[in-house]
């Protein structure tokens, strides 16, 4: 197991030092630097502003001082924003972005699990071609059409919720259950099928004719059997969500680092879209970790190989 | 081939009407400009903001262009963008899943590392990325686009091959010293063919909707081009005075996913019953 876990760890530490890497020469690399404004600036100025980035320097010894920095937790200065640094920024968003996140999964977690549960109990009953349908169409609308709707309905003709803003835990909930909506029907699928494969089982037949209860039955015999693969799926789900976070933040207006990203990315602020990068490329790498490790505790064929 | 795909449009209702409906969608963007009698930039003073009528289909835009005119051109996008993107991962994926699975150790190793590194990673925001640095460019777009679905494709084609390499069919064509290339066209690549068929299915929708959120961002397809993202976008700045226009473009992209999706999965269940029937056969 400790070995299982050394080699998840250097693997995630390699490609992090990699995307690293690669975004930093890709944005120093990329035409057009960012002080080219409407107007000509006297090259004193330029050279000045040029020499507080670090930009006079060889790429090399950019290269090494940025790292340098990283290590510390500074990602720099923000190009576009002249007071902030890009900490400052991420700072202020990132606790938005990471609730919203946070509180979409598990609401998607929710709804996937006992939708997934409730039809793979009886799979191909007109229960489940019911739910099944559902979470189809749920797959198909996306959240660029979804949360647009969910406002008009709920934020301006209903005015059950606010329209905009994260001063309140009331103004998370649309923007959760938007990102929530299309994750859910993944995990439903992916529970009804567990739950299917699961249910044939001898041990699950053997529990039935014990006479235990069906919610034990449920829980203590088929759901750990059943959820593995929803572990694998968590990784590359973190992905979807991230995505999610940042089209929900510029529909729902939360001040999150999704927002920054889409602003720098317009306005070319090389060193804040850098910064928000390593940050979701941190936090996808680390929760991934977590979903390997997770998986190899619960994986026997993991945990048993690497104990003997 | 067409036999085939008959045979699995007739297979179920559901998938027929999914076929249909995808079908009456490609059409109406391969014609509605055409038939309808207005030009997707030309402005009709007559009917601003005006909701879906007669004469203008889906209603008009707050400068007077013809709604349905302009979902049909962003029709047109989606499908070219799901061409282009589906053609770029095809020539990754393919070729890069088949030298991992048939040269095996650690070349094999070091390139699925690189997939699952970059597999891990929100493809938009790679897409963005790639924006931000060249600038926006559509064919660009679409080209990242492609770049960044090939990942299960390898995947997939890696883990066929691997189960191809050792068959007996392939031993033999090895032992009569076929050259590699040789071997990958003539055998592993028609017996993989199924599963890419499937696949490709599936990403289409992922694709699409790809691009329509890097639009949506404003980050993708500029005015006076227009997609399905950048419509909805629109339609998001004028849903309480004018919802068709955010509607319209909303329904028929979800039409075109649900049908892809569906479509998709019904193929995956299609392909699998028969190569267990043919098995047990």
């Amino acid at each position: 197991m400790r070995q299982y876990v050394i080699k998840r760890l250097l693997f995630a530490a390699i490609t992090f030092f990699v995307i690293v890497t690669v975004v930093f020469f890709l944005l120093r690399l990329a035409p057009g630097g960012p002080f080219d404004g409407e107007r000509r600036m006297p090259p004193e100025i330029e050279a000045n502003l040029k020499a507080a980035y670090d930009l006079d320097a060889p790429l090399v010894v950019q290269y090494g001082k940025f790292l340098m920095r990283l290590v510390q937790g500074d990602l720099g200065p923000s190009f576009k924003q002249k007071d902030f640094s890009v900490n400052d920024l991420i700072a202020a968003g990132l606790p938005v972005s990471a609730t919203l996140g946070a509180a979409a999964l598990v609401m998607a977690l929710v709804i996937g699990m006992s939708i997934g549960i409730a039809a793979g109990l009886r799979p191909g009953s007109a229960f489940d071609g019911m739910l099944m349908t559902v979470s189809n169409i749920n797959l198909a609308v996306p959240t660029i059409v979804a949360a647009p709707l969910m406002v008009l309905i709920f934020s301006v003709s209903l005015a059950w919720f606010p329209a905009g803003g994260a001063d309140t835990a009331w103004h998370f909930v649309l923007p959760s259950i938007a990102l929530a909506i299309p994750l859910s029907a993944d995990i439903a699928r992916i529970m009804r099928g567990g739950m299917a494969e699961v249910s044939l089982e001898p041990h699950v037949k053997t529990a039935h004719s014990k006479g235990l209860p069906l919610p034990r039955i449920i829980y203590r015999h088929m759901l750990p059997i059943a959820s593995t693969p929803l572990i694998s799926y968590l990784g590359p789900a973190v992905a979807v969500l991230l995505t999610g976070t940042v089209v929900a933040e510029q529909v729902f207006d939360l001040p999150g680092i999704g927002r920054y990203y889409v602003q720098a990315a317009l306005n070319r602020d090389y060193t804040l879209v850098m910064g928000v990068t390593i940050v979701y490329a941190f936090a996808i790498l680390t929760l991934n970790l977590l979903v390997d490790i997770a998986y190899g505790i619960i994986d026997p064929r993991i945990r048993v190989a690497s104990r003997a | 081939m067409l036999n085939t795909a008959l045979d699995f449009v007739r297979s179920s209702k559901l998938v027929m009407f999914a076929s249909a409906l995808l079908l009456s969608v490609v059409l109406a963007a391969v014609f509605g400009p055409i038939i309808s009698p207005w030009d997707g930039e030309a402005m009709d003073w007559e009917a601003l903001e005006a909701p879906p009528s007669a004469s203008h289909w889906f209603g008009t835009d707050l400068v007077g262009r013809d709604l349905f005119v302009r979902t049909m051109e962003g029709a047109r996008v989606s499908f070219t963008v799901a061409i282009i993107a589906v053609t770029v991962s095809l020539c990754i994926g393919i070729p890069w899943g088949a030298a991992a699975g048939l040269i095996g150790g650690r070349t094999d190793q070091l390139m699925m590392r690189i997939v699952d590194g970059i597999y891990c990673l929100p493809g938009i925001l790679i897409v963005i990325l790639l924006v931000v640095m060249f600038g926006r460019n559509q064919y660009l777009l679409f080209g990242a686009l492609g770049a960044i679905s090939w990942l299960t494709l390898a995947r997939i084609v890696r883990g066929q091959t691997l189960r191809l390499r050792n068959a007996a069919f392939i031993e033999a064509a090895r032992s009569m010293g076929l050259s590699t290339s040789h071997i990958l066209r003539r055998h592993v690549i028609p017996n993989v063919i199924g599963p890419i068929v499937v696949y490709t299915t599936l990403a289409i929708p992922g694709v699409i909707l790809a691009e329509s959120f890097i639009s949506f961002l404003g980050l993708g397809i500029q005015e006076p081009d227009t997609s399905w993202g950048v419509l909805v976008s629109d339609g998001t700045q004028t849903m309480e005075s004018s919802p068709w226009l955010l509607v319209f473009p909303g329904t028929c992209l979800a039409i075109t996913i649900w049908c892809l999706n569906t479509l998709g999965d019904r193929l995956r269940d299609y392909l699998d019953n028969r190569t267990t029937h043919r098995q047990s056969s």
